[in-house]
């Protein structure tokens, strides 16, 4: 789960990383309200879950209130890059010195814990990584050993922060690594990191992935769930506990395990259609699952053919065969299926569906030949 | 020959008295294998089907000589119950368990390195191995698996390993050994040792490997297939038309910017040597066309 800018700066707090004061507003007065608290001047940010919100105007200085009604009443309700901005953050202006970057993530090639630290922060850092890869001082942390104070040191001096920021910044990495770590996040990234002209340290910006499988060990994550941006479609599989992900084509796809699921996207594309969804339903593809699932997918009114992709393993393509004629009796549905059943009792299961089939219920053998028929009532390939 | 396992292989089933551990232990034992003994903390003494069940991996050790664990606990207990069998003296380790957070996973894949190197764990979050006609652990149905050789299989998803195997078993390939390394950011066991082995193995002629976007894994391969391998390698890699930047169910698949997509890990495998498929029907058809000149 992606934070927003707000809530990461929350988190950082939680774990002693210093960031600036300010407050959240999601009108016109409460900005302005939040600038007086904050102390003009002020900047006020868009609060989306993208980057790039300075260069599309989300992010402005006001100097007074009149000034902070009107950046606030352009930046509310504006659209960058498809996010709908609902929410700004509203902080006393920082004079900044110097501005820097800090992260983690993990090295999944050396299975290590990755921090990295530059001198030239502020940009974008996979710019500076193609542009100038020497800018950017990497240490790799074995979880066994964590992060030592005199590491974090000998980092940000090899990184080139300026002699003054340097004491500051090591105990923030320390901090950093501990929410990084006890805090579960796969990304906690500062960008910028800046030194003030009064000669503090601080996090300006805050960018926080959280591991969504740690969620049963942080109850305060809950306040961050409430505000996760879903679309509909993405809600109603989120209430029935499907694992969906809505894309913008005509045909709807279910199958059974996230690697099936993929690479019948692939499949689809490659016959020129293009898939409304990834819905993968898991291992136990029985009535209720597939009921629920086909219900999802007909909430889609982008949908024109279902393409159904199951291979039995454990569960067996009778059960399955079963499960799919039951919630073909439950819902209602508006577009044809096409369903490609195989593996263990693949025979039992087309037996099972003999009865069924009909221009409504297509079954193919092959998930080529079931590609090429839902894409067909889908409206044909590109 | 197999890799990994083979049917001398004893296993003990960590979890065998949960509702997961009891089913895929006892399906496990069906097909062949040797379940020789369960562990859950404090019901040590009862057991499953005649299996015992003891209190710790070492008092089951000691008493049936297991050398492999299947671990089907909770997320929570993952990591406990890893180490433990590590420590028990177990050489290699099944890990089932889906959900694990990563931070559990850079942990113990880092202490098992450290304290006990001489322990390979497969997953978490796999699908386990198969030597078809030998020794199953974990949760792939024996039913779709051909004995016999001589092609090995490594992936890293779940279905498309099923898929993979029903396949070739349909064309009457046979495979030596099946294994899952799972989807998750820190695999205990990864392409390259998967790949070493069965270029090791006498027995294992010819290698498909599946992939799926995400990380690296399928790029270091690819430098591990162009530098060491002699044996055919077919490739598939999934998620072709994923949208970037979106999580799609394994943890492990995830495209940030150019790295990770499945084309640039699809052009490194290229150039690498291997056989690259479109599909997995595809994969299926080109590893059958090379085990024919094979012959």
């Amino acid at each position: 789960m992606d934070l927003f800018e707000y809530q990461g700066k929350r988190y950082f707090a939680r774990y002693g990383i210093p960031t600036s004061a300010g407050g959240v507003a999601d009108t016109v007065d409460e900005v302005v309200a939040q600038a007086q608290r904050a102390g003009y001047p002020v900047v006020v940010k868009a609060q989306v879950k993208v980057g790039g919100r300075g260069k599309a105007g989300g992010i402005k200085l006001a100097r007074d209130a009149a000034e902070a009604r009107a950046h606030a009443t352009a930046i509310l309700g504006m659209d960058i890059k498809g996010h709908r901005v609902r929410r700004v953050w509203v902080e006393h202006a920082s004079d900044i010195a110097r501005e820097y970057y800090a992260s983690f993530t993990l090295d999944r090639a050396a299975k290590l814990h990755l921090c990295m630290v530059s001198a030239k922060g502020g940009v974008d850092i996979e710019e500076v990584a193609a542009t100038d890869a020497g800018a950017i001082a990497r240490l790799h942390v074995d979880p066994v050993d964590g992060l030592a104070l005199e590491r974090a040191a000998a980092l940000v001096e090899e990184a080139g922060l300026d002699p003054e920021a340097r004491g500051q910044a090591a105990e923030l990495l320390v901090a950093l690594y501990r929410c990084y770590t006890e805090g579960d996040c796969d990304l906690a990234e500062i960008n910028p990191l800046i030194l003030t002209t009064e000669g503090r340290v601080h996090a300006l910006d805050a960018k926080v992935t959280l591991d969504d499988n740690a969620a049963y060990r942080h109850p305060e994550w809950e306040e961050f769930a409430e505000t996760e941006t879903l679309d509909e479609r993405e809600r109603l599989a989120k209430e029935k506990g499907l694992n969906y992900i809505g894309l913008s084509g005509s045909v709807g796809i279910i199958a059974n395990g996230a690697g099936l699921a993929m690479s019948t996207l692939d499949v689809v594309n490659q016959v020129g259609g293009s898939a409304a969804n990834f819905l993968d339903v898991g291992g136990g593809a029985n009535a209720d699952v597939m009921a629920a699932a086909l219900e999802v997918i007909n909430s889609d009114a982008a949908v024109r053919s279902i393409f159904v992709n199951i291979f039995g393993g454990i569960t067996r393509c009778d059960e399955v065969a079963k499960g799919i004629v039951e919630a073909l009796g439950r819902v209602d549905l508006r577009s044809p299926i096409v369903l490609r059943l195989d593996g263990t009792n693949a025979e039992a299961g087309h037996e099972i569906l003999a009865d069924h089939v009909s221009d409504r219920l297509i079954v193919d053998e092959t998930m080529l030949g079931a590609a090429r028929q839902a894409v067909a009532l889908a409206g044909g390939a590109r | 020959m197999s890799i990994f396992v083979d049917e001398s292989t004893k296993v003990v089933v960590q979890g065998l008295t949960g509702s997961q551990g009891r089913f895929h232990g006892l399906r496990n034992r069906d097909y062949g294998t040797k379940v020789v003994a369960g562990v859950t903390p404090g019901k040590g003494g009862t057991d499953v089907d005649g299996i015992p069940v003891y209190d710790t991996v070492a008092e089951a050790v000691a008493a049936t000589g297991a050398d492999a664990s299947f671990v089907v606990v909770p997320p929570k207990g993952a990591a406990t119950a890893i180490i433990e069998a590590a420590a028990a003296g177990i050489g290699f380790i099944v890990c089932i368990t889906e959900g694990i957070p990563a931070q559990d996973e850079a942990l113990f894949y880092n202490t098992l390195i450290r304290d006990y190197p001489d322990t390979r764990l497969l997953g978490p979050n796999c699908p386990g191995v198969i030597s078809p006609g030998k020794c199953n652990i974990g949760i792939t149905s024996g039913d779709i698996a051909l004995p016999g050789g001589p092609v090995g299989i490594v992936s890293r998803s779940g279905t498309l390993t099923y898929q993979a195997l029903h396949e070739l078993s349909q064309q009457k390939v046979g495979q030596t050994t099946c294994v899952g390394i799972g989807g998750d950011p820190v695999p205990g066991t990864s392409f390259i040792d998967c790949l070493a082995a069965f270029e090791a193995d006498p027995d294992t002629r010819a290698v498909m490997m599946i992939g799926e976007i995400g990380g690296s894994a399928e790029e270091e391969a690819a430098a591990f297939i162009k530098q060491s391998m002699t044996k055919p390698v077919v490739c598939y890699v999934a998620g072709v038309t994923a949208p970037p930047g979106r999580k799609m169910g394994h943890a492990g698949a995830i495209i940030s910017g150019s790295q990770g997509t499945a084309q640039a890990k699809m052009a490194a495998l290229a150039d690498a040597g291997a056989t690259v498929a479109l599909n997995p029907t595809e994969a299926g058809e080109r590893m059958v066309e090379i085990v024919k000149t094979l012959a």
